[in-house]
């Protein structure tokens, strides 16, 4: 029976947002309720399935009792797991942060039914075992992802959001022919299938040509440097919790999670991919991190760190080695926490101040103690300063580079680290510290649930370092690094699993 | 072969409306150029010289049909070009109401 | 052309009223049939929002409102995803997410398949109500637009 828990992560938030659309209209409160209960409920489900994986191995869920080459699969393995938990934690801090913060919008239901939308495509992406059904729920994940930059219908919303749903096609549409070229070559869609059939044929150019297709469409969903220009754009743009939900996890599970399982998994590390990525891992590192720090704009600031630190994590798994893997893993985990954070807090500084720019805020730590402090313990563990989880996750990817000869990417990611820090120093000086500005006296705290998902966001933050404890690392990190490095035996599981 | 090369230049010019007109509108149209290239190769990839069509009818043996598969994929693939066409549509005349153009190079808040 | 009357001509609207009926049969008959010839739910789940989109190209949207109006749209739309979705769960009950209970019956029967034609229902209730309610959306905004302007 507990393979019934697969297909769960999609029913769920499908289920919940179509109720939402059907009744949020009519009885007030009900969407915020219902859709708390949902991701609730996901965040769970998800962390039961780390030990669920952790008893088991791996589960192959067959969709419609059609066994994998023919029917859709669900597969969950450590990676899975992992991602799943990643997603399903911070959308449940989004979404009782949102009860408050979307209290100003109209048709908050609508907002609850994209949102849930979006997480069911994410969960799909990351639960699926068969290429096109990842596509389909994608491209689910980003056509919500499109309306809800657009959500607030203001100028900079709309125009970003066009721009935003333009390169996610153009993405997608890359993406579908990548998928073409692997279908004419191996005649099948089942990931497990694909990769043993690709691994019977041998290399050959049209593998090389889908993944330099994959390369580009999840290069530009993950906003890759060369790819990177709608970031900036779509992120600030959209409402705050969308913004840690874009930032925090989109980008993860639609960009780096498919990188990992279509490159590891299905067309089997390759070198020449690996050190691509390593490289363009270095030069979003390095672009995003000297774009931020002439940024007045908070929002706009937080996005081009998204860029730098998926830098780090595409770097930290181009080495290929255990420990970057391991550090890359880590360190995704550690960016959705506090990403997703630093837009909560620059949402509860905009919903008391009403203006993003730094120049125009001061002092604000003197009204708004509890941001102030929960938004400096994750501008620290972004800037990698000691206790915080920032900091572990960047020095194992740090220590991968020199393990395995890399010096001048160890020296970038400190050079960027120290940047990093100086950007966020920044931050803290102009908005938090100094003297409070005459025109912001009459400013309040945030409501009770924004401030309680940014504490709990916080102390994950603090505490996250306990999570490469050699017992706690065994069962949650672990599993999800020998996932991603058992490669092409992934294949061999997965028909081993269904026996 | 060259159906394939065909589906490349249908592909290259959405990628050139894309990249070089300045209308909202025409830059929706490359969309969907892009899409029907894509979704066309994917169809000629499952196609076979003188196949029939995959239906089972009452009475007839299956030989010599073409590949079922990529159709059902490309009926979804249209489905979802649909709804982002629908959407796209839907937020440039949403960008025409708030500013007046559909000119690109005008529509510009955003910038840094 | 009267201006008094929404919508156009006298040709137009005497053709419409002639084949509307046709058109919305003809979209039932392809859900219907979905499981034993071409077609199905998103096909005829379009065909059937065509019907209407025609009368409201024809007589002008109020009487295109008359028959559905966006509430009910919306309301169908949301009930056939809910529709499709329990059906699929209620296959979990019985053994796995999605798996076609019941009946199988024989083929080229219009009652076989198990679940199949009711999952094609619940595409065309979906696929129906969606896409007429993308273009009243897309419709309705021009006209708000031009409201404005005069």
């Amino acid at each position: 029976m507990t393979n019934h828990l697969l297909p769960l992560f999609v029913i769920i938030p499908l289920a919940s947002a179509f109720v939402n659309s059907l009744l949020g209209k009519r009885i007030k409160g009900f969407s915020d309720i219902i859709s708390s209960i949902a991701t609730l409920f996901l965040a769970v489900i998800s962390v039961y399935s780390v030990f669920l994986i952790k008893d088991s191995g791996m589960i192959v869920y067959k969709v419609g009792g059609w066994a994998p080459p023919i029917g859709i699969s669900m597969v969950m393995d450590g990676l899975t797991s992992f991602m799943l938990v990643t997603v399903n934690v911070i959308a449940f801090f989004i979404s009782i942060y949102s009860i408050n913060y979307m209290e100003k919008y109209t048709e908050k239901w609508n907002f609850y039914c994209l949102f849930l939308l979006m997480i069911a495509g994410m969960n799909g992406v990351v639960i699926s075992g068969d290429m096109f059904n990842l596509y389909v729920f994608l491209e689910i994940a980003a056509i919500s992802s499109y309306a809800l930059v657009a959500f607030g219908t203001e100028h900079e919303g709309l125009e970003a959001s066009f721009k935003y749903a333009v390169m996610g096609t153009v993405a997608s549409s890359f993406i579908l022919l990548g998928i073409v070229f692997l279908y004419s070559f191996t005649s099948t869609l089942n990931m497990a299938d694909m990769s043993m059939e690709i691994a019977r044929k041998g290399a050959s150019c049209i593998v090389l040509l889908a993944s330099v297709l994959f390369l580009m469409g999840f290069g530009l969903k993950s906003a890759l440097v060369p790819f990177h220009a709608w970031l900036p754009d779509a992120h600030p743009s959209a409402p705050a919790p969308i913004s840690a939900m874009l930032s925090g996890v989109l980008i993860k599970s639609l960009g780096i999670y498919a990188l990992i399982r279509i490159f590891f998994s299905v067309l089997g590390a390759e070198p020449k991919i690996l050190s691509i990525m390593m490289v363009l891992g270095v030069l979003s590192m390095m672009v995003g991190v000297i774009l931020a720090i002439g940024q007045w704009d908070l929002k706009r600031l937080l996005a081009y760190h998204s860029i730098s630190q998926v830098g780090y994590i595409i770097l930290g798994i181009g080495l290929g080695t255990p420990l970057g893997i391991l550090g890359g893993l880590f360190h995704l985990l550690n960016h959705s926490v506090f990403k997703s954070l630093l837009f909560l807090n620059s949402g509860a500084v905009e919903y008391a101040v009403g203006t993003r720019d730094l120049e125009k805020m001061g002092g604000l730590r003197e009204k708004m103690g509890v941001t102030a402090n929960t938004s400096l313990i994750a501008s620290m563990s972004i800037a990698g300063i000691p206790p915080f989880n920032g900091f572990w996750s960047k020095m194992i990817i740090i220590a991968a580079c020199v393990e395995a000869g890399h010096f001048a990417f160890a020296f970038c990611a400190v050079i960027g680290s120290i940047l990093t820090l100086a950007s966020f120093m920044k931050v803290q000086r102009y908005a938090f510290f100094g003297e409070l500005k005459s025109t912001l006296n009459q400013i309040k705290e945030a409501p009770f649930f924004m401030k309680l998902s940014m504490i709990v966001l916080a102390v994950i933050c603090v505490a996250g370092g306990l999570l490469l404890l050699p017992d706690v690392s065994k069962v949650f990190l672990g599993p999800a690094r020998d996932a991603v490095l058992a490669g092409s035996e992934y294949a061999k599981d997965v028909f081993a699993a269904l026996r | 072969m060259s159906v394939y090369f065909l589906c490349l230049v249908l592909f290259c010019i959405g990628l050139y409306c894309i990249l070089r007109k300045r209308n909202l509108i025409k830059i929706i149209i490359g969309i969907a150029i892009i899409e029907y290239a894509v979704n066309l190769f994917f169809v000629l990839v499952g196609y076979k010289m003188g196949g029939r069509a995959p239906i089972l009818s009452p009475g007839q043996s299956i030989v010599d049909m073409v590949d079922p598969l990529p159709q059902a994929l490309v009926l979804t693939a249209i489905v979802i070009g649909l709804a982002v066409t629908a959407l796209i549509a839907a937020i440039a005349m949403r960008v025409y109401e708030k500013y007046g153009t559909f000119d690109i190079t005008k529509i510009r808040r955003l910038k840094g | 052309m009267n201006t008094q009357e929404p919508g156009m001509t006298l040709i137009v609207k005497t053709i419409t009223r002639l084949t509307v009926g046709l058109i919305l049969l003809f979209g039932i008959y392809i859900v219907s049939h979905g499981h034993i010839s071409p077609g199905g739910g998103f096909a005829g789940g379009v065909i059937i929002a065509l019907s209407f989109i025609h009368i409201m190209l024809a007589f002008g949207k109020e009487a295109a409102f008359k028959r559905i109006n966006q509430k009910a749209a919306s309301f169908f739309e949301s009930l056939g995803a809910i529709m499709f979705l329990t059906i699929a769960i209620l296959g979990m009950v019985s053994g796995y997410f999605f798996l076609n209970f019941g009946m199988k019956g024989e083929p080229f029967e219009l009652f076989s398949a198990g679940t199949m034609p009711l999952s094609n229902i619940a595409i065309a209730f979906k696929v129906g109500s969606g896409l007429f309610m993308i273009v009243v959306i897309l419709v309705l905004l021009k006209i708000d637009k031009k409201e404005e302007e005069k």
